[in-house]
């Protein structure tokens, strides 16, 4: 091989125009067709809140809500996330959607670093608009694919089950 | 309300309040300042290409098409690096006869590692960095290797060092008494020998760092995602010859660290070079599968002991032979033999025996570092030593309580010297074991555990006494000639508006320093807590001090702000007595106002005495030098450790047929002194246990023949997720250190000090109807079904 293959470095370069509703708001973008969501959401539209631990679907911490239902942002290209709405942590903050998850899971001290805690709040806030009446066992269940390193669990599982109950007791809608 | 008041009813009382911690909203909303989050201005992004060999001669490196990639900035070998690096050795002086080669941020001319970074490149993605690493060619020649222990140890086997005789990094022994003889007239003696797989820490946010260095101030800014900036500050500095005040480290928000996060990693090494080469900043943040490969691991022990007793299960004597494997180098700058030296020191540590020896032999072979990580060396000696006692009760008749009730040092007993010369202040044993007992509730756990083993199923009951090392002093790293302090630092101001500040050395990751901090001032000051901020993690800012590694926050960091804040309080109140024409001893502070000492009657708002401190000194006598920020350190004196003690229960179920565990409950009974918040040593104390069980089950770092790491992924290597994690019942007992007025030791490896040990025991007992025994860690389905001989 002499030099380089300059049809790689066409490919590389190569961008193509995305747009999303990030956070009720319209967004475009160029990516690299190779570029995950996560990369997007986190280098090209800075919102770090969320993260990546294992970029393989394993660690849960990349998770955020796509036309309403948690997904692996580390599993999917930015393309493919064209035309669909995204909610990350920043914009579920925002909404005050989760208040009531973040203020127990502080009351609680359900995290520690907290690098995993965004995708356990979008992970939770899917479960209870799945399930109304979690048992701690669902709860775990619906985390078994959540990696805490710091905490033992059992202080999320707690704020969860304290949300959900509370929320039945509102009557708010599931 | 008729309960009696307690000294939580006094205004201001923070310590051993669960209040929740300040900085925990900011992570809750995303707003986490983690070093992988981090931008800066004209940075660049570098990259690593990795050695497939685990052990092999560079023979050549061809750069050119990668430098030519549009994109790239830099391409860099260990010759590059090495012009402006000086090179590093992992050893300490206090370890005789230690040895270790020197390092370099890049290889010279060997890779000693499958994974081992060789080449940089910079860029101006990551995406760019990976592709021209694709175009790189390096030409090895490989070397013969080194992969397990028993390599290591063969007489005219593969060398890993060149020019050494042999891969021993460092050898001890320990003996006091008279072994040989307690055991030719011991009643009774049991022997096994163990093993302990490799782990690591898998932090869920991997190890990051932007190195910054401007060349036109000469100075070196490293937002570097560590426990200890203080180390790397000093590092920084003396490898690169920058000068220390021109060093500035900071380290914000960390995705968890767990030790893992505190030693030198030749690619952080790298990346600072890199950006003095570049005069730009340069950001690396490691992958997962980086990770897997770099990060150092911990554990890898072969351990042969045997326990002597008499007739009536008195613990008589051990001997101990500890074989630890630890890569092709010592790490720098802890050294990788404190946890063998901690494993052959803390056997036996609970009981009451005289008769101990041991030997300790540390290892090289061609896999990455281990080094200190959570509970360094406790696990692996909490394991031995209690699978020693169970077997030894099951072979006097003894039941597991029974037999630690007869052996453990009595709490009425201390001070105490250990076998191994460790001096304990004040345990409490005793106490623990029968708290346990009865949160367990243990007694019909066994009568079910009878029942159920009738209808074949099988549960297993698991006990672990355990004691901590915390609080480390200055003879644990400094005497060897390390320069990681073990004092700390504070310096708090009282603000113009009555609100305190508090810059402190210990450092954050998630454990709840910032809150305890602020607990422990806004007590002693008496102001409410809201009006405190603390601030860690910041070379620049804060003042110099050993940071938060082996459980020294609490312990170390929270007297240092109790002192400051005391010596706050005096400067506070004479300047009160001043404007109030009173006598400082007449006047202390409650919520934030001076009062009267006696009556509590309010005379002036802290806030007013700041204003006329600051504003108007004229109104003060003259003379009056007002000293509204004060700095001070701390420096643990007295005992050289505050040894903390606990005791860990298990109940399980073994199914015999797939050879799966489930965990079914997890008790702890600890004693770490004097709790500054409940709900933090709680949560600290259930990680730790997680992590352990984890160990215990789950995590091992699997490598091939060739010296490849076969598990490097989570989706391969496994760490305990929600499902498979039981609920953890917690008790306290306290019995404050005296070394301290706060009284605190540390608890964050607690958790993970015992947990193997009572999975391990737990899983024997409920395999005790089949004549099978486990004695290696984790315990895999595969080694239940190989023990019960079904696979
Ligand atoms: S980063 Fe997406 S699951 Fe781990
Ligand atoms: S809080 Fe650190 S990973 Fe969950």
């Amino acid at each position: 091989m002499s030099g380089f293959d300059e049809s790689l470095l066409d490919e590389v370069d190569e961008t193509v125009r995305v747009r999303f509703v990030v956070n009720g708001r319209k967004v475009a973008c160029e990516v690299a067709p190779r570029e995950t969501l996560v990369d997007c959401l986190r280098n090209a539209l800075e919102l770090t809140g969320t993260h990546a631990g294992c970029e393989m679907g394993a660690c849960g911490a990349c998770l955020v809500q796509i036309d309403g239902r948690a997904v692996h942002s580390c599993l999917m290209f930015a393309v493919q996330a064209d035309g669909a709405e995204i909610n990350t942590i920043e914009g579920l903050t925002e909404s005050g959607v989760i208040a009531d998850l973040q203020a127990e899971f502080h009351r609680r001290n359900a995290l520690q670093c907290g690098f995993c805690t965004p995708g356990m709040l979008v992970n939770a806030q899917e479960l209870l608009s799945q399930v109304a009446e979690p048992s701690r066992e669902d709860i775990r269940d619906a985390l078994s694919g959540n990696c805490c390193r710091c905490t033992g669990y059992e202080a999320i599982v707690d704020a969860i089950d304290a949300v959900a109950k509370a929320r039945r007791e509102a009557g708010g809608t599931p | 309300m008729s309960a009696p008041l307690t000294s939580l009813d006094r205004p201001n009382s923070y310590i051993g309040r669960s209040v929740p911690r300040p900085n925990a909203k900011r992570l809750l909303a995303g707003r986490g300042r983690y070093v992988s989050d981090l931008k800066l201005p004209r940075m660049l992004y570098a990259a690593f290409l990795r050695s497939p060999h685990a052990h092999a001669k560079i023979v050549a490196i061809k750069t050119d098409e990668a430098r030519a990639l549009e994109g790239v900035h830099l391409v860099a070998t260990g010759e590059d690096l090495a012009k402006i690096c000086t090179s590093w050795t992992g050893t300490l002086d206090h370890f005789k006869g230690m040895t270790s080669t020197p390092q370099w941020p890049l290889p010279l001319e060997r890779v000693v590692w499958a994974g081992q970074a060789v080449v940089a490149v910079v860029a101006e993605s990551r995406a760019i960095a990976e592709d021209a690493l694709e175009r790189i060619r390096v030409d090895y020649e490989d070397l013969p290797l080194v992969v397990d222990i028993d390599a290591a140890r063969r007489a005219g086997g593969p060398l890993i060092n060149a020019g050494s005789t042999n891969n021993v990094c460092f050898r001890s022994q320990l003996d006091s008494g008279t072994v040989d003889d307690a055991f030719a007239h011991a009643a009774h003696v049991v022997e096994e020998e163990f093993s302990f797989g490799r782990h690591t820490a898998v932090t869920l946010e991997p190890r990051a760092i932007v190195a910054d260095y401007d060349p036109s101030a000469g100075m070196l800014t490293v937002h570097h995602a560590t426990q200890t900036p203080y180390q790397f500050q000093d590092l920084y500095s003396r490898h690169y010859g920058i000068p220390e005040a021109r060093v500035r480290v900071i380290a914000t928000d960390i995705g968890g660290s767990f030790g893992m996060k505190l030693h030198v990693y030749h690619e952080d090494m790298a990346v600072v070079g890199l950006s003095i080469l570049l005069g730009r900043p340069v950001k690396y943040v490691a992958d997962r599968i980086e990770s897997f490969v770099s990060d150092i691991h911990a554990r890898d022990h072969r351990v042969r002991a045997r326990m002597a007793l008499d007739a009536t299960g008195e613990i008589l004597a051990m001997d101990v032979l500890d074989l630890t494997a630890i890569g092709a180098f010592s790490t720098y700058p802890r050294t990788s033999v404190v946890e063998g030296n901690q494993v052959i020191r803390l056997m036996g540590g609970p009981y009451r025996f005289k008769n101990y020896r041991a030997t300790l032999e540390v290892l090289f072979q061609n896999k990455v570092q281990t080094s200190q990580y959570r509970a360094v060396g406790h696990p692996i000696a909490c394991a031995v030593t209690e699978r020693l006692v169970d077997m030894a009760a099951s072979k006097v008749g003894l039941d597991p309580f029974a037999i630690r009730a007869r052996n453990v040092i009595a709490d009425d007993s201390y001070p105490q010297t250990s076998p191994t010369g460790y001096r304990f202040e004040a345990l409490s044993h005793q106490a623990c074991l029968k708290r346990l007992h009865e949160m367990m509730d243990y007694d019909s756990l066994r009568a079910e555990q009878a029942d159920l083993r009738k209808r074949g199923v099988y549960r297993g009951i698991g006990i672990a006494t355990f004691i901590e090392i915390t609080n480390p002093g200055p003879a644990f790293y400094g005497v060897g000639g390390a320069r990681i302090s073990s004092q700390d630092g504070a310096i708090l101001s009282l603000t113009p508006s009555g609100e305190v500040r508090c810059l402190i050395s210990v450092t954050e990751q998630g454990q709840g320093t910032e809150a305890i901090i602020g607990q422990i001032v806004a007590d002693q000051l008496g102001i409410a807590q809201d009006h405190v901020k603390v601030v860690t993690g910041d070379t620049e800012v804060t003042p110099h001090g050993g940071a938060t590694w082996a459980c020294r926050g609490a312990g170390i960091g929270g007297e240092t702000a109790l002192q400051a804040t005391r010596v706050l309080k005096r400067n506070i109140l004479e300047i009160a007595a001043l404007i109030l024409q009173e006598q400082p001893a007449a006047l202390d502070i409650i919520d934030g106002q001076v009062v009267d000492a006696a009556t509590r009657q309010q005379r002036l708002p802290i806030s007013e005495i700041a204003r006329i401190a600051y504003f108007r000194s004229d109104t003060l006598p003259p003379g009056t030098q007002p000293q509204l920020t004060v700095s001070h350190h701390f420096a643990p004196q007295g005992y050289p450790f505050a040894f903390t003690n606990g005791i860990q229960g298990c109940s399980l179920e073994v199914d015999v047929e797939t050879g799966f565990i489930k965990v079914l409950k997890h008790f702890i009974v600890e004693d770490c002194g004097r709790v500054i918040n409940p709900m933090l040593v709680d949560e600290q104390l259930r990680g730790g246990i997680v992590q352990g069980l984890g160990a215990a089950l789950f995590e091992e770092c699997r490598y091939s023949e060739t010296g490849q790491l076969m598990n490097g992924s989570l989706a391969d290597y496994l760490v305990p997720m929600p499902m498979e994690m039981p609920d953890i019942l917690i008790a306290h007992v306290e019995t404050p250190t005296a070394d301290t007025e706060l009284g605190a030791k540390g608890v964050g490896e607690a958790g993970t000090a015992a947990a193997s040990a009572c999975v391990l025991n737990a899983v024997n007992d409920a395999l005790s109807p089949f004549d099978a025994t486990i004695n290696a860690i984790p315990i895999t389905p595969t080694r239940v079904l190989k023990a019960l001989k079904r696979f």
